[in-house]
């Protein structure tokens, strides 16, 4: 049986309660939305690229302790990144939590998003964790909108 | 929303109903989940099977497989015979007073598309009006939806109360010469309550409008009966009612389905065939358009067997005692918040937990082995009706249990420690 406190740290659950950089950016010049329709989690991202660096980066949305830890995370973790190099951590953290083939080997090596390494046994939830990744890629690639569906 | 108190405590369950006897029944309520006894509280979304239902289908397929209608031969004969009984069946179940008045479809969504289609092309012009109720599931939105936008006619909603009850006042003012159809819910999927459905048709008889009636939710959970209830259109799911997935019941006044056009064109569905001209067989026939599922409607005729050998009086008394009881046991865990409070309610709990998204809720849940679903249930508007994204929802069926209520409410309260 899968553990729940594999699933739900204390880090999850602490970003939930008080999500970082939950604020919409003024100076933001890419935006998307991502929704997950099953679920109904919402986020909308606000990311001031400057050349190509993540200059600043914030969200704003709703939805389970999952999606809105994740995308917490997320935006401490690319802020200050090429976005290549979040692009490929993007790729890093999806096949964490789906399983994938180039997962790292220990979670560790993504440092705080290591916290989602026990949604891989919960997946029903490997969307929720992925929703704020998905439109970051959406956002970088000048796209309005995504949804996990 | 509404918060409620505690209500008083429930009454002792009632002795004459025996519950463990009725799931032994259910094969699959012996099964364990994520290591724990699985305790199946998503009836709303379906339900489970007893083992005369399983049986009826391997044995039609062991025995019995052939195409109906037609054939000469011995198989399709008892095939047919098994195919028409389950339709008879299925008249006795919901009294209607002809067999031929019960169409099989695949399932409620199918019977709607099927009334939106064929009274919306006939009956429905520009400037004409079809009312729903602000409680209605999607399968009894979009189909309108579509058939208005294509005719030119417009949706009107008949509101809802913050306790989840319908507005029959403003229903009543609602109803014009424009309104064509009234289409409402029996029983809500997401809040429980229960329409009054024999006042809802006679208000709308009253100025010769039709009303068609979701029943997908209260087939399974009290006797149904067309006549009393007056309407003209019924649809039943027959997963939802301990038969199998893919077939499903739409009742309709026998003077209405002739008068209205066929929904789809196909083999069974004609009287005679020419490159010029086609005529159309008479009802069921005419909407029941290519082979159907015929095992799944002799599955659903064991199902409706095995609700007619249940003493239902008795299995609706239980049911209530366990909503009363569940309503008892969540209201005592901090933050519990009840969405649908009506008067008269059957079968679903739907709830938040202040402060946790309900996914975390059920995942949570669901490693204690309780299966309950969280969601907007198919009803968006109803969520953005109550101001909240989604909803979990326990619902319940005559073979579950005070035991299995308070493993929920124990597992409730486990997400209420682990999120504080």
């Amino acid at each position: 049986m899968a553990d729940l406190r594999e699933l739900y740290q204390q880090t999850i659950l602490e970003h939930n309660r008080s999500p970082r950089n939950f604020k919409k950016l003024a100076t933001a010049n890419r935006t998307a939305e991502g929704d997950n329709p099953l679920c109904g989690d919402h986020i909308t991202l606000y990311v001031r690229l400057d050349g190509d660096v993540i200059g600043e980066i914030g969200f704003q949305g709703a939805g389970c302790a999952i999606s809105q830890a994740s995308a917490s995370l997320m935006t401490q973790a690319v802020q200050g990144k090429t976005s290549a190099a979040a692009e490929a951590l993007f790729h890093q953290f999806h096949d964490m939590v789906a399983g994938g083939p180039d997962a790292p080997a220990d979670p560790k090596t993504l440092g705080k998003l290591a916290a989602f390494a026990g949604v891989r046994e919960f997946p029903a939830r490997v969307k929720c964790a992925n929703l704020s990744w998905h439109t970051l890629h959406a956002a970088l690639q000048s796209q309005a909108s995504v949804t996990t569906e | 929303m509404t918060t409620r108190a505690a209500p008083a405590p429930a009454r002792p369950a009632p002795v004459a109903f025996d519950v463990e006897r009725v799931r032994a029944a259910f094969p699959i309520l012996a099964r364990r989940v994520n290591g724990k006894p699985l305790v199946y509280l998503d009836n709303a979304a379906t339900s489970q099977k007893p083992r005369s239902v399983i049986d009826a289908i391997g044995r039609y397929y062991e025995n019995e497989n052939a195409n109906i209608h037609r054939g000469v031969y011995y198989l399709s004969s008892r095939a047919t015979e098994a195919y028409e009984g389950a339709r008879e069946k299925a008249r006795a179940f919901l009294n209607a007073r002809e067999a031929r008045e019960m169409i099989f479809v695949r399932g409620t969504t199918e019977a709607v598309n099927l009334v939106a289609s064929s009274f919306g092309h006939a009956r429905l012009q520009r400037g004409d009006e079809v009312l729903v109720s602000a409680m209605e599931h999607h399968s009894n939105i979009v189909p309108w939806q579509m058939i208005c936008a294509e005719r030119g006619a417009t949706l009107r909603v008949i509101p809802m109360t913050r306790s989840g009850e319908l507005l029959l006042d403003e229903y009543e003012r609602l109803l014009s010469p424009r309104t064509k159809l009234v289409a409402v819910v029996h029983l809500s999927n997401s809040l429980g309550t229960i329409n009054p459905i024999a006042e809802i048709a006679a208000r709308a008889h009253a100025r010769g409008v039709p009303v068609l009636v979701d029943g997908a939710q209260a087939a399974q959970h009290m006797p149904v009966d067309v006549q009393a209830l007056g309407c003209d259109f019924y649809t039943v799911s027959g997963h939802k009612m301990f038969g199998p997935t893919g077939i499903g019941l739409l009742y309709g006044r026998a003077d209405l389905l002739e008068a209205l056009p066929p929904y789809q064109g196909g083999g069974d569905m004609i009287r005679s065939v020419t490159f010029a001209k086609t005529t159309y067989a008479s009802i069921p026939a005419k909407f029941e358009a290519g082979t159907p599922h015929i095992a799944g409607a002799i599955g659903l005729g064991a199902a409706i067997d095995y609700l007619a050998g249940l003493d239902r009086t008795a299995a609706v008394a239980h049911e209530a005692d366990l909503l009363a009881y569940a309503e008892q046991r969540l209201a005592a865990v901090p933050g519990v918040r009840f969405v649908g409070t009506a008067a008269r309610r059957a079968g679903v709990l739907s709830f938040v937990l202040e402060g946790v998204h309900a996914h975390d809720v059920g995942t949570i849940v669901d490693q204690e082995g309780v299966a309950i679903r969280t969601g907007h249930h198919c009803t968006q508007p109803v969520m953005e009706f109550f101001g909240v994204p989604a909803t979990a929802r326990a619902s319940f069926a005559f073979y579950n249990t005070r035991a299995e209520v308070d493993a929920l409410a124990a597992a409730v309260a486990k997400v209420r420690e682990l999120f504080g």
